[in-house]
């Protein structure tokens, strides 16, 4: 299934500087891990060593962050709009 | 660049509510880069000495200024006891380039201080800011 997904800024260096890419999959594990082929190191940028998704890191499918779902085995319906959004965080 | 008195209203008045946590939000900026709207943001961190912007709020905000023709341009968060600057985390922590990075500080409470920064490659550079708007 293709799948359309928005790329903050942070990670179009990955993506050519694509802000929108596609990539395949049904759930978010194997969008990320298709696009990680397609664009080589953004599953790095996305993930922990042990697979999980990054602390820093927000994942939206139709609108609905992933992680008040299924995390990274949340479906994702043929069609679906991705964003990829990092926190924005500082302090002190 | 301008900062309308009605949006430096709001990120002080947001900084005021949420103290003594820092307060945290989204600018949107329209073609030109004029700041044009201050999202007040929840900081999911509830804390005095960090914040980081609630994700659904952050896409929510996003959506609102492309739908108004703008994009997010800017992002702001209060300094409770130390001045309008950027810290080390500020800095550390500041993936996007092109946006404004904008410090309310509340460390003279009577008198806030609202300054901004780009912060590009760890390098912070001030933005003057000049008041704008009908008084």
């Amino acid at each position: 299934m293709s799948v359309q997904i928005r790329i903050p800024t942070v990670l179009r260096p990955y993506t050519d500087g694509n802000a929108v890419v596609t990539a395949e999959g049904a759930t978010v594990a194997e969008v990320v891990s298709s696009l990680d082929r397609l664009h080589p190191g953004v599953g790095s940028v996305l993930l922990e060593s042990d697979g999980s998704l990054k602390r820093f890191v927000n994942v939206f499918v139709d609108g609905e962050n992933v992680r008040y779902l299924q995390s990274l085995d949340t479906p994702v319906p043929d069609g679906a709009e991705i964003v990829i959004l990092p926190a924005v965080a500082g302090g002190r | 660049m301008e900062l309308h008195r009605d949006i430096r209203a709001a990120v002080v008045a947001h900084a005021r509510f949420c103290y003594p946590n820092e307060a945290c939000g989204l600018l949107a900026v329209d073609g030109a880069g004029a700041l044009r709207m201050a999202y007040c943001c929840t900081n999911v961190e509830q804390s005095p000495v960090s914040y980081t912007v609630d994700a659904t709020e952050h896409l929510r905000a996003m959506v609102h200024a492309e739908r108004n023709g703008w994009a997010l341009g800017g992002v702001f968060h209060s300094h409770t006891h130390s001045p309008a600057h950027p810290s080390r985390t500020d800095v550390a922590r500041a993936l996007e380039p092109e946006w404004l990075y904008v410090l309310v500080s509340l460390e003279d409470p009577d008198d806030p201080d609202v300054r901004a920064y780009w912060i590009r490659e760890g390098t912070i550079t001030e933005e003057p800011l000049v008041l704008g708007g009908t008084p």
